[in-house]
């Protein structure tokens, strides 16, 4: 029974944390971007998803719509605002554009975060979820709503499989994430690729940011956390694998399900943390990195 | 002495000697007004009504013409929920800012930051919504030097006593349950209250099967819900403040068929309604008075006006806040100055009808020094429920105005 309830929990919060993850991994992948305002813009998503429902009284529907339409300008917002203007910067050196980048992302995420702390208040939203209920799921009482979770996360994450490996596009932001140079020499506009990503970036952050909200309910005080979350995924996983990052986000999520279960739910972020601090000592380019 | 000359003479000197200084200044002239510093977390959803209720008492201070010609100033600072940035406003709020009191804080770690600012800067200081028992206790402690704070809400000990008073009626004597969980958020305002509930409710008739602390920056509250269940409790008894929306939205969510009855502070503003999508239907919490409740004639007017300005009910710590401004305007018209000590001991003999109650002050004899005085016929608190997206009274018997109901999910009698 308990075991049940586990399995169920921690693929809901693990198939969560991989497609939060797996756009994080995508873009450093491709442009060696860190963005660390990704925990800002999942919980700017929700926010809106929840101000479009709850206040304005759009729907449901509309609302996640709405939500996942402010990740994508959110995102865009960061690329052209934010990292395009460092990586295009005569008067920054090339070796310390990345340093830049994170610190750029940064201050821009806490920027968004202050501005929804001052807008919507600290205080926790939660998004209606779009199916409500509970069903019996191997005798575990189950929301709906985490099945639809993981079934959305699970979907997504199939179709960005689909469009990297099936679709012309995707095929050159793969080839951008192997060797950019050697896209350019093909004739295709790096900056062209960048916005792609950007974009696919920008509705899987999101699709995660509302089920979230939905899931589990976010505030302004989620951005820190979510943004570690992610980083301590894909690093575990290595960084810029998307497979990696998969495989991390199960194992950190089952890692957290499992103490919160057994231990205290007081420590359940502390083993996966251990995990990794082990893994950069055995294998620093984490578990699928290629450097 | 000169304003001005005052004025430049105690900003030359107020780095060294700034309390003393400060305590001992000149006689203000009448048209002075009083100012009351507001340090508040303006973005939480309990803290948030604090200076708005604060204005509103002072407008009202103003539009009866002040205390003997006086106005009412009050100054605001948004301390973003840190102690850090509270107790900057409060030495910004005396040194600069020239304060007579300061209200601040429905945070217990925020409020025991600032107390010793209070005695090094003399300055009276009224909290209107934190609860630990230490805050008075550091009073009774050390009375020469800490009088300047007053605990103007109920010490955990007090709130422990009125949930359990709440639920001898209500659940025990009522609905026949029998045991109990304890669910509550590890902070320094419920260890007390924690051990108050260990204490009164198996004296009430019912058996505390579990006791459940958390981290207050747990997201996913599943595990704790479920360790609940596995021990068949008929009710969860909250002690909650810093979380809120999300144990009640996933309760709800998940359908955890127990009740829950307790503590729960954000539920006590209106807004939580919106922000957990009426996820709080059922929710019993403790209150010190409700939209709609007349503990005395002041509460429904006060309510319904600050619903009127600000767009929603406020908070348990508007109620207080809103006090709060009316007694201290009613301590400076007694002791006839802004003078500190006076002032305390004007406070300390306050006898106030407000929103919540009768207001008096425990005195320097009993251990919780300064904090408001708990009992019939001064303040009791009430349990209200959520029932159809609105805040009803249930309990005490002359202030309820409905029912107890749960939402379908819930099986009484497990």
């Amino acid at each position: 029974m308990r075991a049940f309830q586990i399995l169920i929990d921690g693929f809901a919060i693990s198939a969560l944390y991989a497609l939060g993850a797996t756009g994080f991994t995508l873009i450093f992948g491709v442009s060696g971007v860190l963005n660390l305002s990704h925990g800002a813009i999942m919980v700017a998503a929700a926010v809106a998803a929840w101000a479009a429902a709850s206040v304005l009284g759009v729907g449901t529907y509309a609302g996640a719509l709405i939500g996942v339409g402010v990740a994508l300008l959110a995102a865009f917002a960061t690329y052209f605002a934010v990292v395009k203007p460092i990586q295009d910067s005569r008067r920054i050196p090339n070796e310390e554009k990345e340093i830049f980048v994170l610190t750029g992302t940064l201050l821009w995420g806490i920027m968004i975060q202050e501005l929804i702390a001052y807008f919507f208040t600290n205080n926790a939203k939660t998004v209606l979820p779009i199916v409500e209920g509970v069903v019996d799921v191997l005798g575990v009482r189950t929301p709906k709503n985490e099945i639809f979770t993981a079934i959305v996360c699970c979907l997504v994450i199939a179709l960005l499989w689909l469009l990297v490996n099936r679709t012309r596009t995707g095929k050159a932001v793969l080839a951008a994430s192997m060797n950019p140079r050697g896209v350019t020499l093909l004739g295709l506009e790096l900056t062209n690729i960048y916005i792609v990503v950007w974009g696919i970036y920008g509705i899987l952050a999101g699709i995660a940011g509302v089920l979230l909200g939905m899931f589990l309910g976010v505030s302004s005080y989620s951005v820190g956390p979510l943004t570690a979350s992610a980083f301590s995924i894909v690093v575990l996983g290595g960084l810029g694998s998307v497979s990696g990052s998969l495989i991390a986000a199960f194992v950190v999520g089952y890692l957290e399900t499992l103490t919160a279960y057994l231990v205290s739910p007081a420590y359940r972020t502390i083993p996966a943390l251990l995990l990794l601090v082990f893994v950069m000592y055995i294998r620093p380019q984490g578990l699928l990195g290629r450097r | 002495m000169n304003k001005a000359l005052s004025g430049a003479l105690r900003s030359v000197l107020g780095a060294a000697a700034t309390g003393a200084l400060l305590a001992a200044s000149g006689p203000a002239f009448a048209a002075d007004p009083i100012r009351i510093g507001v340090i508040a977390e303006a973005q939480a959803i309990a803290g948030a009504s604090i200076p708005q209720a604060a204005q509103l008492a002072a407008d009202e201070i103003n539009a009866n013409g002040g205390i003997d010609g006086r106005k009412i100033e009050i100054i605001g600072y948004d301390n973003h929920s840190s102690s850090a940035d509270s107790v900057r406003a409060f030495q910004r709020a005396v040194n600069e800012d020239k304060v007579n009191a300061v209200i601040a804080s429905y945070i217990s770690e925020v409020v025991l930051a600032l107390e010793p600012w209070a005695s090094r800067l003399k300055t009276p200081f009224v909290t209107p919504g934190a609860a630990s028992n230490e805050i008075s206790k550091s009073v009774h402690a050390d009375y020469e030097k800490n009088k300047y704070t007053f605990h103007g809400y109920l010490t955990s000990a007090a709130l422990a006593l009125s949930v359990c008073d709440g639920a001898k009626d209500l659940l025990v004597d009522r609905m026949h349950m029998k045991t109990a969980v304890i669910m509550s958020e590890d902070a320094a305002w419920t260890k007390p209250l924690d051990v108050g509930y260990e204490e009164c409710l198996p004296k009430i008739g019912l058996k505390v099967l579990d006791h459940i602390r958390f981290s207050p920056d747990t997201t996913d509250f599943t595990p704790i819900f479920n360790k609940i269940e596995g021990s068949k409790p008929d009710v969860i008894i909250t002690g909650i403040s810093h979380v809120g929306v999300q144990p009640t939205v996933q309760w709800k969510n998940q359908q955890v068929p127990i009740p829950m009855f307790g503590i729960s502070s954000q539920a006590t503003n209106e807004t939580f309604g919106k922000d957990s999508n009426q996820a709080a239907e059922g929710v019993l919490y403790q209150g010190v008075s409700g939209p709609g409740v007349a503990v005395t004639p002041k509460s429904v007017p006060f309510a319904e006006n600050f619903k009127k300005k600000f767009g929603n009910y406020p908070s348990y710590a508007g109620y207080t806040a809103y006090d709060e401004v009316y007694y201290i305007a009613d301590a400076v018209k007694r002791a006839g100055s802004t003078d500190a000590d006076k002032l305390v001991d004007a406070l300390e003999k306050t006898d106030w009808e407000g929103t919540i109650g009768r207001v008096q002050f425990y005195g320097k004899d009993d251990p919780f020094t300064h904090s408001i005085k708990y009992g019939k016929g001064l303040i009791t608190g009430l349990m209200l429920q959520w029932q159809d997206g609105k805040q009803s009274a249930v309990w005490p018997k002359d202030v309820a105005t409905v029912d107890i109901k749960f939402p379908s999910f819930i099986k009484l009698g497990n």
